[in-house]
């Protein structure tokens, strides 16, 4: 754990204050071509059944043979993680019957997963960090999809995900509130998608989260029975999720009674969780190793030749920011949430001021994206022109106050800021002569206001510079008009 | 002439590359003998347009010249391995209609190599049974019968009954049998064939219905060991569909068949005479068979392999294990029996289906395993047996490192019995295993060879027992003995 | 080792088989005597041992990222019990 407290987050109950415990099992979609244990098709939404091999139809006899690109993506997701790989590893069968589980097992890794532990730095709002520890990450299959809305009787099943290669990545119970959660599934996905092993798209159900929580008074150190809550698809959801079944969690125990540990569901629509309990009855997984399948062993080299292919990952990014460009380390953890962005910030930054940089890509840039709806790569302006507009503040040929409007235009047109200043007129004026013509007839049609400046009233002199201003249509360079008003007015 | 379903494998490649008959004329010679003796019920599904439409094939290329090493060679195929448009039953109801879209890859190996396809053998229901009595089609009948009782029905032993039944009946030249404990070496013992067990990992287990992963193998079942080295020539072979399929060559098996024992150690393991006692008949063919062993030049040691007497319980929660998890594809969803009535959600379909469509055995040993993996029994059942099985592993292991190299040993510590007087208690049954059962935990190559007649006339095997990959040295003491045992009794179903 | 009637109900629950209530004392039974028969091995010392993975000897194979199979609904539905539109159909899951 940080030395840095944990924000507090704590809910008052009748009898006393308590806190939350909050651990997470996120079920992480391997990005991959094939299936884990066949050569199905991994793509999305195709004809029913049409990415189903004889194994992942569990025809008799068929045989399961690993896809070395997940486990490749298994290893390269726990060197992100900063985790201890296991060079052996065991894949077990989880056996349970359920209509779109074709084999009456799910291929799984129980006792010796392929990845230990690691830990995940999270970014919080503050710009404080905190650390979760990771569990441990393991390879296991998907299932299939049942479809019960097609028919009255009969629910329909799809196998096109079974056998789909997932990560289940295992956090330890080291969260304390629903923002820590959030941070955390943030985090996360960011690292995932940097490491280009999962494309994070929970909406898509390629990312999945199983929340596990408990309860317990402020100071205790032992833990409560946890409820898991299954499949939650979104972050703010997750959030949801934690704050309605801590909640009920409380209730229990201030009225006497016990948590029962067991599965829930979380209902978005109502805002609660509910008892999956008549699904979990009697299950007995009854893992044991995959006879089909003998030990994953790797050598230290195999890691190596991954760890060497690595991307820079968002932790050591931010500080790079940090240090290379002065960001803040709140403005630096914005911009390496995505790789993309990151990318386009510094294509920005280069050569030029990284705090300026950074104040026109998070305020501005993502303003505009987060409005029209886009992603950083459909961007209406692009990095080089948001970099020549900075320029052309920075050496006076324009003003910020015009730089706003001509941002304006390049996002309109998507054009580049210089031929749009040149077109429109938009330079700043420097001549002195034409400043001090529009000085002259402000002081003509203002004379009580001269006067009252030369009577000390200092204070009036950026009302003159704002009439000035005005009169050049905003080109006139600020600095030079305020010299020229003083050297006027006050003489 | 010899009949043409009297001929050895190798007898009858000799005879149609000599052109003295067609593989279309051993084909129907074996289908006329199929019906002349249907009543053995060796096969769940006969297959006789396949045959001659494969022999046909079969005659074209041996004209154009381009005869594989199993050309025209008619066989019985285990109905365990999945045939591509042709039912596979596992001796099951609840796959009683299942028509695969795929072919074995041993199957398919044997296809390449020429085979022709006369039907698919019964067997014990998935493989589980040492009788072939719990097939859902009924049992196999060994055509041999005792002296004194000629008409009581004999088992062929299991699981791969059928598959022996037709090898000894003259229904084929050979067959494909599966072995998870004893499958092959004992129907073969029971039928006075020869069969073996390769290594494991020597045959692809891509396409065969899974009975127990970790010991599954399929194997050749003939009438004399050179048939069995060729059959096995076919089968064998590295598939990368199967992980647990070894990258290793496959040698010429006959090239070293007649190279003799002189200067072999052959190991004889104390604990195979048990503290019951071994029957003294079944000891003294034993004794017989070091004799010749002995006689053609090899030494003889005593050994020890200290665990043998654990490795049928170690068995008996490890095969179940593996089987209940196997399974439990068998769900009614996608393929096979399902039994549904109205109002039943899909548990009920579950619990009805596989009620219906597995018999007493296969039910058995699905709650048997089911047990011994559930919560709280998993170390003191499965992890304890697989424990068992690495010492009993082990016991071989240093045999072979230290001091020989083969080991002999009875297939089965009786000869075969009446269809009426099977067993009814599940692990006096077991133990029929007790002999076979070791070198299938061990994962080693095992051969039953026939070596003589009992009392009763009825035929008793020996098993070589190998090194793992090295079936050569197995398939080298097996001939010796052949030779030496010169087996050339014939069911007595035959000579009528 | 015994096993009652009821913990042969739950495990025959687990493997999904139906067993009557009045076969149910015959099978504990006879289970009973296998497991019983079982117990030997509780004789040998694994302490020191590990349990066997594989006889293979081995290491697992791996097989390269590419799609080269599945594209046949109609082969994998083939046999199905019941199916319409490429779907194995099933009595309706309530969730």
């Amino acid at each position: 754990m940080d030395a840095t407290p944990a924000p507090a987050y704590v809910l008052t109950g009748e009898t006393g204050d308590w806190e939350v415990v909050i651990g997470l099992e996120v079920h992480a979609q391997v990005i991959s071509t094939a299936k884990l244990f066949s050569g199905a098709s991994t793509t999305f939404g195709a004809a029913p059944n049409s990415q189903v091999s004889l194994v992942d139809a569990a025809m008799p006899g068929m045989l399961p043979v690993i896809n070395r690109a997940c486990v490749e993506q298994a290893v390269r997701t726990g060197l992100g993680l900063r985790a201890h790989i296991n060079n052996r590893s065991v894949f077990a069968r989880k056996n349970y019957f359920y209509a779109d589980l074709p084999q009456g097992y799910q291929i799984s890794q129980y006792e010796l997963p392929v990845v230990g532990e690691g830990k995940v730095i999270l970014d919080m709002p503050d710009g404080s960090s905190r650390t979760v520890g990771i569990e441990r990450l393991h390879l296991e299959q998907d299932a299939g999809k049942s479809l019960h809305d097609q028919h009255p009787t009969k629910s329909f099943i799809d196998l096109n995900r079974s056998g789909v290669a997932l990560m289940e990545i295992v956090s330890k119970p080291d969260m304390r509130s629903p923002e820590e959660a959030g941070a955390y599934l943030r985090k996360l996905r960011s690292i995932l998608r940097y490491l280009g092993t999962c494309d994070g798209n929970m909406e898509e159900g390629s990312m999945r989260a199983d929340v596990n929580v408990s309860v317990r008074p402020v100071g205790d150190t032992g833990l409560r029975t946890r409820c898991e809550v299954k499949n939650v698809n979104s972050v703010r959801f997750v959030m949801q999720a934690i704050e309605v079944e801590a909640q009920r969690h409380i209730e229990i125990w201030e009225s006497g009674g016990t948590v029962d540990q067991e599965t829930r569901l979380f209902d978005p629509a109502k805002g609660e969780t509910r008892s999956m309990r008549s699904k979990e009855e009697a299950h007995d997984y009854r893992y044991f190793p995959d006879p089909d399948l003998l030990p994953l062993e790797f050598d230290d080299a195999f890691v190596e030749n991954i760890r060497a292919t690595l991307p820079e990952l968002p932790d050591d990014k931010k500080a790079r920011f940090i240090a290379d460009y002065g960001l803040t380390p709140y403005d630096a953890s914005v911009l390496v949430v995505d790789r993309r962005e990151a990318d386009f910030f510094e294509a920005v930054a280069k050569g030029r001021d990284g705090k300026t940089a950074a104040n026109w890509v998070i305020s501005t840039l993502f303003g505009t994206l987060n409005k029209k709806g886009v992603g950083i790569e459909d961007s209406p302006v692009s990095a080089e022109n948001l970099g020549k507009l900075i320029d052309l503040i920075a050496d006076d040929t324009i003003s910020g106050r015009i730089a706003k409007d001509v941002y304006e235009i390049m996002v309109e047109t998507g054009g580049a800021p210089d031929a749009i200043v040149e077109e429109r007129g938009l330079k700043q004026v420097t001549d002195t002569g034409a400043i001090e013509a529009a000085i002259d007839a402000v002081m003509a049609a203002n004379p009580d206001k001269v006067a009252e400046v030369k009577g000390g009233k200092e204070k009036l002199l950026g009302w003159f510079t704002g009439q000035v201003m005005k009169a050049t249509q905003g080109k006139a360079n600020p600095g030079m008009v305020n010299d020229l008003l003083k050297k006027k007015i006050l003489g | 002439m010899t009949k043409l379903t009297d001929l050895t494998i190798a007898e009858a490649r000799r005879g149609l590359a000599a052109k003295d008959f067609t593989a279309v004329d051993l084909a129907e010679a074996h289908i006329a003998a199929m019906e002349a003796h249907a009543g053995l019920n060796a096969y769940v599904t006969p297959t006789p347009d396949t045959a001659r439409e494969m022999a046909a094939a079969s005659d074209a290329r041996i004209a154009k010249g381009e005869a594989g090493a199993m050309e025209g060679i008619p066989l019985a195929i285990k109905d365990l391995f999945c045939t591509d448009g042709t039912r596979t039953t596992a001796g099951s109801n609840i796959l009683g209609n299942f028509v695969p879209p795929y072919e074995s890859t041993v199957s398919a190996n044997l296809w390449g190599a020429g085979a022709v396809l006369l039907g698919k053998a019964n067997l014990d229901e998935f493989a589980m049974g040492s009788s072939n009595t719990t097939s859902a089609f009924g049992g196999a009948v060994n055509p041999w019968t005792r002296a004194a009782e000629p008409d009581r029905q004999l088992v062929p032993g299991g699981s791969s009954g059928g598959s022996a039944a037709a090898v000894a009946a003259r229904l084929a030249l050979g067959a494909t049998g599966t072995d998870t404990g004893g499958s092959i070496r004992q129907p073969a013992s029971f039928c006075g064939i020869s069969g073996l067990k390769p290594t494991y990992g020597r045959c692809s287990r891509w396409g065969i219905v899974a009975f127990a992963s970790s010991l599954d193998q399929a194997g050749p079942m003939a009438r004399t060991v050179g048939d069995v080295a060729i059959m096995l020539g076919a089968m064998a072979g590295h598939d990368p569909k199967d992980s647990t399929s070894a990258p290793v060559a496959v040698p010429d098996f006959t090239a070293a068949l007649e190279q003799g024992v002189k200067g072999l150690t052959v190991g004889i393991p104390k604990e195979y005479r048990p503290d019951e006692g071994l029957s003294p008949e079944i000891e003294a063919i034993w004794t017989r068979g070091m004799e010749m062993l002995k006689d053609a030049g090899a030494e003889t040691v005593d050994i020890s392999l200290p665990h043998t007497k654990y490795a049928l319980a170690t068995y008996y929660i490890i095969a179940p294990a593996e089987a209940s998890s196997n399974l439990a594809r068998y769900d009614g969803v996608r393929y096979g029996l399902r039994v549904l009535d109205e109002g039943d959600g899909l548990n009920d379909m579950y619990c009805k289906t596989r009620a219906a469509g597995f018999g007493a055995e296969v039910k058995r040993r699905i709650l048997i395993g089911t047990y011994a993996l559930s919560a709280g029994y998993y170390d003191a059942y499965y992890l304890k047996a697989q424990k068992v099985r690495s010492l009993i592993a082990k016991d071989f292991k240093d045999a072979f490192d230290t001091s020989v190299d083969v080991i002999l040993t009875p297939t089965t510590p009786s000869a075969a019995f009446p269809m009426d007087d099977e067993p009814t208690d599940p692990v006096t049954m077991y133990l029929n295993d007790v002999f076979t059962v070791p070198t299938s935990l061990a994962g080693l190559p095992g051969l039953s060879v026939p070596v003589a007649l009992t009392e009763q006339g009825l035929p008793q095997g020996l098993q070589l027992i190998g090194r793992p990959f090295d079936e050569e040295t197995v398939l080298r003491a097996g001939r010796a003995l052949e030779k030496a045992a010169a087996f050339t009794a014939t069911p007595r179903l035959l000579e009528g | 080792m015994s096993l009652d009637k009821e913990t042969v109900r739950k495990i025959a629950f687990l493997a999904r088989v139906d067993v009557p209530d009045d076969q149910l004392a015959p099978l504990a039974g006879e289970l009973s005597g296998i497991l019983d028969w079982i117990e030997q091995l509780r004789e040998v010392d694994t302490s020191a041992v590990e349990p066997m993975t594989s006889v293979a000897e081995m290491t697992l194979p791996w097989r390269d990222d590419a799609v080269t199979d599945g594209g046949y609904p109609e082969r994998v539905t083939a046999n199905a019990p019941d199916s319409q539109d490429g779907f194995y159909l099933v009595p309706k899951v309530v969730e």
